[in-house]
């Protein structure tokens, strides 16, 4: 047993919600360290990707003054790049999956669920290594014109988060596979979702701002 | 000051009555796959000047729910929702911030910065 003690003064009370009053933790705010961290970290990728999202929108048509060749968006494989859009966000199922499999001490599902989402991030990524491949083969590399290396500074940050996610859910796996992460700390693979679906989000805003919108 | 005793068993168990079950994340999943294919349908059929809107529309919407159900934002601690709306909003300035200077910023001939001319 542990004992806490709670501040019931109007500068506490300030801003506390019915989940506030249920969820206590060793902590000034009431929440896990990690928890607040990853979203703090998540809510200043917010920015990265905002700048570059900005950048790539700012350039997108255009080519420089000594520069030529064609743009990304000429080039562009909608459909191929949907079914890309659709594995990615399975994947953010398949990670849910695995956060309440955990939670309900289920180790085996929760590997499953782990492995598959990596899986789907890989194949998420083959599609990406694949679009860039077929872009540099017709003529677009990263320093053919202003609006290239806009869209692969973009596209490519993306594909290094998703990446660095999969290594984070490999590793998880191997953990659980190994017995040192288990039921009572469910919570950090849910913080490892959190990133997981923060790098969904952020496709969902990609597919629709660079390759859908006109 | 009043004083709450808790186990570390309550605190453990209190963080698996939030969210939906997994029935409930899989029609989540369902729903965001429907409205992909509404966003790619735009591309195959002419939506004319109504586009541009829904694919935005589409795109806030699919945000939103991942957001509230996968990331369980709807159901955490509202202390996580300011700290990521904080992020959100200040790269919506940014956007906002760079899309005026291409507006304003041009040199006296008339030629901005984006054309580089």
């Amino acid at each position: 047993m542990s004992e806490i003690t709670q501040d019931s003064s109007p500068q506490m009370a300030y801003g506390r919600t019915e989940w506030d009053d249920h969820h206590h933790l060793p902590t000034n705010t009431g929440l896990t360290n990690e928890k607040v961290t990853m979203w703090a970290f998540l809510g200043s990728d917010c920015l990265l990707f905002g700048a570059l999202i900005s950048t790539y929108l700012l350039l997108r048509n255009r080519v420089g003054p000594s520069t030529s060749g064609p743009t990304a968006a000429d080039l562009f494989d909608i459909p191929f790049t949907s079914v890309s859009s659709f594995v990615l966000l399975m994947s953010s199922l398949t990670m849910v999956l695995a956060v309440t499999a955990i939670q309900r001490a289920e180790m085996e599902t929760c590997k499953l669920w782990l492995l598959t989402t990596a899986g789907l991030g890989a194949i998420f990524i083959a599609g990406q290594v694949y679009e860039f491949t077929s872009f540099y083969r017709e003529g677009l590399g990263f320093t053919t014109n202003i609006s290239s290396s806009a869209f692969y500074t973009l596209t490519g940050f993306h594909g290094v988060h998703v990446s660095l996610g999969i290594v984070m859910l490999v590793t998880m796996w191997v953990l659980v596979s190994g017995g040192q992460l288990g039921p009572e700390r469910a919570e950090t693979i849910e913080i490892i979702g959190l990133y997981w679906h923060f790098v969904d989000i952020v496709w969902i805003v990609i597919f629709a701002v660079v390759y859908l919108i006109p | 000051m009043n004083t709450a005793a808790v186990s570390d068993e309550d605190t453990h168990d209190e963080h698996h009555d939030h969210g939906l079950s997994d029935v409930g994340y899989i029609k989540i999943a369902l729903i965001l796959g429907v409205l992909t294919a509404v966003e790619v349908a735009t591309y195959f059929w002419d939506f004319g000047i109504l586009e541009v809107p829904s694919l935005l529309i589409l795109m806030v919407v699919k945000f939103q729910i991942v957001v509230s159900y996968f990331m369980h934002l709807k159901f955490d601690s509202k202390v996580f929702t300011y700290i990521f709306v904080t992020g959100l909003v200040l790269a919506m300035l940014v956007f906002a911030a760079m899309g005026t200077s291409m507006v304003f910023w041009q040199n006296p001939s008339g030629c901005d910065i984006s054309t580089f001319c």
